[in-house]
């Protein structure tokens, strides 16, 4: 009977979270990487692109300008430095900003990732050049069939392969829509893989923002009606701090620990605030308590 | 209960500072470069850093402030990236690229290469039968863009002249245009196709020895080949080597794809593909050094004589540069010992 209660629980919260992978530091510590999702590859990536575009556009106009007055020989100089200014951007753009110290495209940076060696340690150019000449094959095929495609649909036999190679390059700009760590085939070739790397920011501790003033004091059991993952929860509304939310919670908890006469306390935001708050610093206080004790309540439903 | 009364609380307030300095450092260091550090704040570092790392693993056993823990780990990862990230010079990277990595890297694929060069040699001797057969087949192998005056209704006359006369066009515009950019992504296409198990790198590279085979075939047939070849040869030593080298790097990561050997598929996909890289990189300025010697070389020189002895020249230098015996573990001790 008992049985069921004792039967050992799975560390849920730290796992709990399917982008995480464990990277462990030469000093032992496992900085639990989170991987970039999907969306932040796909905005970043169009980022870039964007800004490749109209840095292309930027300098044809500007160079347009400086073909004025020139003789035939000064045009074809002109649209010789053009042409290479393309291809540079076009291939090393990428690579350039990968290998800077920030190991981010500007795209990457406003969707705060990077790249990052599988294997941990520093990230080599050489990775860097394959994980990026490897857009020619997922990015640049892939559309080259496809504007061909465009062009060709009629055209029989030829319109049919060109079809067949869209198909084809397909399988490559999805490549990493099919494995768990979201990787080009650029990054498996290069032993890398892209992860969050968020500024970070330090906000002020919720026990410290409202004093209690001892206007709410709770008893133990009160404080034992909840675990860890309801003050985190907790923490989470607080930080939000929108009102609707705080008065509906205010609400369950005040129902759940019994709260003598909850229709007595202040009708305003910063009231239920200051309750949400106090019972906040009270519940943290006695959860990490056990914790010291080395007992982590999950949740409500953990009787220990 | 007052909140100063929170064990997680004073822990956070005794070592906030700390964590702050170790920010601060970060933001320089990511910014800039390590050269904007201070000795002093050179030393700080590694002792801000492990200090916080041990922050962290306090505070996920003992906190319960999410917010605490969040801005630690992402502190900690974010310095982890800095100081354990690639902090060497530009030129010792370089250097170190010249003298070790490129070389070895050339050499690692010797297997592949050999197969590569064979591939392109077999596409140009089947092109070459086939085209001095029958001389239709030469609209088979040659792309429009490239024939230009060069057909087999030429005569002998007008094609010896497209041997020491370019066209119009400068030198400049030909080779931003074509040579160098246009070159290279083809190599680079090379290398990216190896991925799909070898195949579309070895037809990539058999298609171009056919172009090739074809280009012979017909000035041949007119009695030109001693021309063409001082023509061909001259930027074609370092340009064709490049780009059996590129279909040699993509070769090297298909067949690793498709035979990881003793280690994980992962785990070899990923070493040959750096080392591959390394070739790759070293193929863009090989296909640059072609570019100039085709795009000017070429035409200043319009010696037969002249361009045979470049040609092969150049062609020895790269062998002797790629595959002279030596050691390269000794040569990496003289490398850190000459920058330390």
């Amino acid at each position: 009977m008992s049985q069921a209660k004792t039967k050992p629980r799975t560390n849920s919260t730290y796992n709990a979270d399917k982008n995480v992978r464990t990277l462990v530091t030469p000093e032992g510590i496992d900085l639990r990487l989170r991987i970039a999702d999907g969306g932040a590859r796909v905005g970043a990536f169009t980022l870039d692109l964007t800004i490749m575009i109209v840095t292309l556009i930027a300098v044809t106009y500007a160079l347009s300008f400086t073909t004025i007055g020139m003789g035939d020989s000064g045009e074809e100089v002109v649209v010789a430095v053009w042409m290479l200014f393309a291809f540079f951007l076009r291939n090393f753009y990428f690579m350039f900003f990968e290998m800077g110290p920030k190991a981010a495209t500007p795209g990457k940076m406003a969707m705060k990732i990077r790249v990052a060696n599988r294997r941990g340690g520093h990230l080599k150019a050489n990775a860097v050049f394959a994980r990026n000449a490897m857009r020619e094959l997922e990015f640049f095929l892939p559309l080259s069939f496809f504007l061909s495609a465009l062009f060709m649909m009629n055209q029989g036999v030829d319109g049919w392969l060109t079809l067949l190679g869209l198909i084809w390059s397909f399988i490559f700009l999805l490549f990493p829509l099919f494995n768990k760590d979201r990787l080009r085939a650029g990054d498996l070739i290069a032993g890398t893989w892209v992860v969050q790397s968020p500024k970070p920011f330090l906000s002020k501790d919720l026990a410290e923002t409202q004093k209690p003033d001892g206007r709410y004091r709770f008893s133990q059991s009160q404080i034992d009606a909840y675990g860890v993952k309801e003050l985190h929860v907790l923490e989470n509304v607080l930080r939000k701090n929108d009102p609707k939310t705080v008065e509906e919670v205010t609400g369950r908890i005040m129902g759940k620990i019994e709260w003598p006469n909850p229709e007595k306390t202040e009708n305003t935001n910063a009231a239920r605030r200051e309750f949400l708050n106090a019972y906040y610093a009270a519940l943290r206080g006695k959860l990490e308590t056990k914790l010291l004790f080395g007992v982590r309540r999950e949740d409500k439903f953990d009787r220990r | 209960m007052s909140g100063i009364s929170l064990k997680s609380h004073k822990f956070r307030l005794d070592r906030e500072d700390d964590w702050k300095k170790l920010e601060l450092l970060l933001g320089r260091l990511e910014n800039r470069s390590i050269r904007s550090l201070t000795d002093a704040e050179m030393i700080a570092l590694p002792a801000l850093y492990r200090a916080t790392l041990s922050s962290l693993s306090v505070a996920r056993a003992t906190s319960l402030d999410q917010d605490v823990i969040a801005y630690l780990e992402s502190l900690s990862t974010r310095s982890y990236f800095a100081i354990y990230g690639n902090q060497t010079r530009m030129s010792t990277r370089l250097r170190h690229f010249f003298i070790i990595g490129w070389p070895q890297a050339v050499q690692n694929i010797t297997r592949e290469t050999i197969a590569s060069a064979l591939i392109m040699f077999l596409g140009a001797l089947l092109a070459y039968v086939l085209v001095r057969n029958n001389m239709d087949w030469y609209f088979s192998f040659m792309p429009e863009s490239l024939m230009g005056a060069r057909t087999p209704a030429s005569t002998a006359l007008e094609l010896r002249d497209t041997l020491y006369h370019d066209g119009d066009k400068s030198g400049l515009t030909e080779f931003a245009s074509y040579l160098f950019s246009h070159n290279s992504r083809v190599a680079i296409l090379a290398f990216a196709l190896g991925f799909a198990f070898a195949i579309p790198s070895a037809a990539l590279v058999l298609y171009n020895g056919c172009t090739l085979g074809a280009f012979v075939a017909l000035f041949v047939d007119k009695g030109l080949g001693f021309e063409l070849g001082g023509w061909l040869i001259i930027h074609g030593a370092t340009e064709l080597f490049a780009i059996v080298l590129a279909g040699a790097a993509g070769m090297k990561i298909g067949w690793t794809v498709a035979f990881p050997g003793k280690m994980s598929r992962m785990e070899a996909v990923g070493k040959a593909g750096a080392e591959a890289a390394s070739v790759l990189g070293g193929v863009v300025i090989m296909l640059f050094l072609a570019g100039l010697l085709e795009g000017f070389g070429r035409q200043l020189i319009t010696n037969d004589y002249v361009r045979y002895a470049i040609g092969l020249t150049t062609l020895g230098l790269w062998l002797a540069y790629f595959y002279m015996p030596r050691n390269f573990d000794t040569l990496e001790l003289d490398d850190t010992a000459g920058t330390s």
